[in-house]
């Protein structure tokens, strides 16, 4: 019975719309998603991947304290990220060592303080959740949150756009016409540490950059132009968001995994197949143009 | 006892330092341009000439001396849209996904609402630039197709299309065609006479002969400065580049 309805790619659709818990898991997750891949673009042009991952991670403590102190999670997880970013900078300035071995300290410093405030502050926090994520038990306070934080970021990001993209590609003009360049670089950090905040509960703290970062690269590799990077960025991150709850909903598997592992796939079909920038050049292919 | 107008120079710096953390890059330079001027900045890498043209933009803040852009601040220079900055070749992400329309329409976002809409007047502004630089047939152009010299005179067209008053180029001649480079030079003689001021680095001795006015060669602080018949000597020179010849540096007939 339960092979059969499987097996219809209606019932494969349908049948988990059902649950109260899905329907709400495939919104929020969607919503999560294209917040995440509206920044994405902006991440993978300014070369910040690794500051994804070392905001990611250090929110960390800032849940933990957060949740202790019956706090919105999003406060602590904010404070934190932004924090690691700013003595990240501090550390830079101050010693000789080089820069990507202070984000690589900074940011396992705050995780590793993240692991043991857990450990030491015996409430209802569940490490697992925070560290691989939990679209499926999602709270409707949780839901609230990231509602707000979503549309605030999608607001600021629609606001700032096109300044976003002139500091990504040209910081040098942008400050030499009087545009604010130190405002853009934490508009830039805060709805980076944002993002990170409202990932962390679709994929988990640890996968969280995943979702900051491969559908930029996905889009990155199929179009010439900034505004279509920023629309493929997107899709891909709510179609992989999708097909990974519906893909751990039947197979039972690890949801934040299965989301990101789509995630991978799409970007690893692009790399492969891209028009222009594929190994493959499908375009190529198919009309014999060199 | 005479005093001088300062409102008559485009560029006024005087005495200006610049350090990175301690490390000084720049110190007790000086630099005075009038309208319709073109100086040629002249050193080694590393001799601080990038240093200079971030000091004049306002990129990095300076640590002693005072800049003056037509008798106001830097910030009010930034303001009021007077200053382009064209960035040397290695300077720019030419990867990034961008065409060369939106370059140019970059040059206009200092005089744009917050949201960046571009006007009537900007879309011409930004027509008549790309047609100046002869890049009408590469509107919609990604700066990654385009040739080294294309994308140079894509940066050129952003500072034209900005009606900047002075324009600070960072190698315009480096890695350029020929057709580039004879349209470039046109370009400079028609800012010239509509009262540009310029100022350029270049590794290109040919060229600082050519049509700089005035010379100003530095080795983290002024070497010399004057005009270039008289201040460009094969010993100027050789002070600037540390000792070695102008012979050696460009061959025997500079």
């Amino acid at each position: 019975m339960e092979l059969c309805s499987f097996l219809t790619l209606d019932s494969f659709i349908t049948n988990p719309l059902a649950h109260d818990f899905m329907r709400k898991a495939l919104l929020m997750s969607s919503l999560v998603a294209a917040v995440c891949g509206f920044l994405s673009s902006y991440l993978t042009l300014k070369g910040w991947a690794l500051m994804g991952d070392a905001v990611s991670h250090s929110v960390m403590p800032g849940v933990v304290v957060a949740y202790a102190l019956g706090l919105p999670f999003s406060l602590g997880a904010f404070f934190f990220g932004v924090g690691s970013v700013a003595l990240i900078g501090f550390i830079k300035q101050k010693s000789r060592v080089k820069e990507d071995t202070v984000i690589g300290l900074v940011f396992t410093g705050f995780f590793a303080l993240g692991i043991v405030l857990v450990s030491k502050i015996k409430s209802n926090i569940d490490l697992h959740s925070i560290l691989f994520g939990s679209p499926l038990g999602i709270s409707l306070s949780d839901v609230k949150q990231t509602i707000f934080i979503s549309l605030l970021v999608v607001i600021l990001l629609s606001i700032f756009r096109k300044d976003l993209m002139l500091y990504c590609f040209d910081p040098r003009h942008a400050k030499t016409v009087g545009i604010n360049v130190f405002f853009l670089h934490y508009l830039l950090l805060t709805c980076l540490s944002l993002a990170a905040v409202v990932g962390l509960q679709s994929v988990g703290i640890i996968l969280v950059v995943a979702m900051l970062i491969t559908p930029g690269a996905t889009a990155y590799l199929l179009t010439d132009k900034f505004d279509n990077m920023t629309i493929i960025s997107v899709l891909s991150a709510i179609i992989s968001s999708l097909i990974g709850i519906y893909i751990s909903f039947w197979f039972d598997l690890e949801t934040g995994g299965s989301i990101v592992l789509a995630q991978t796939f799409i970007f690893l079909f692009a790399f492969l197949f891209a028009p222009r920038y594929g190994i493959f050049k499908l375009k190529k292919f198919f009309t014999g143009y060199k | 006892m005479e005093s001088i107008n300062y409102q008559n120079f485009r560029i006024d710096a005087e005495n200006i330092c610049v350090d990175y953390n301690g490390k000084v890059a720049l110190y007790d330079a000086n630099l005075r341009l009038k309208p319709g001027q073109i100086c040629g900045l002249v050193g080694m890498n590393g001799a601080g000439k990038t240093t200079f043209f971030n000091a004049l933009t306002g990129f990095v803040n300076i640590s002693k001396g005072k800049i003056r852009i037509n008798g106001e601040s830097v910030r009010s220079a930034q303001k009021d849209q007077t200053i382009a900055y064209v960035p040397q070749s290695e300077g720019i992400d030419s990867q990034f996904p961008i065409n060369v329309w939106d370059v140019v329409m970059m040059g206009r976002y200092g005089s744009m609402n917050i949201f960046r809409c571009p006007r009537e007047s900007d879309v011409q502004a930004v027509k008549d630039a790309i047609e100046r630089v002869d890049l009408t047939d590469h509107l919609s152009t990604p700066i990654g197709n385009l040739s080294g010299g294309q994308r140079k005179r894509t940066f050129l067209a952003r500072a034209i299309a900005q009606r900047a008053s002075i324009l600070l180029l960072d190698e315009p001649f480096s890695g350029v065609d020929i057709r580039t480079e004879k349209l470039i030079s046109e370009l400079f003689i028609q800012f010239k006479n509509e009262g540009k001021t310029i100022l350029l680095s270049t590794h290109d001795m040919i060229h600082v002969r050519e049509f700089c006015d005035l010379v100003l060669l530095i080795n983290k602080t002024v070497v010399a400065y004057g005009e270039t018949s008289e201040v460009f000597t094969p010993e100027n020179i050789t002070t600037t580049f540390g000792g070695i010849s102008p012979d050696f540096l460009f061959g025997p007939e500079s």
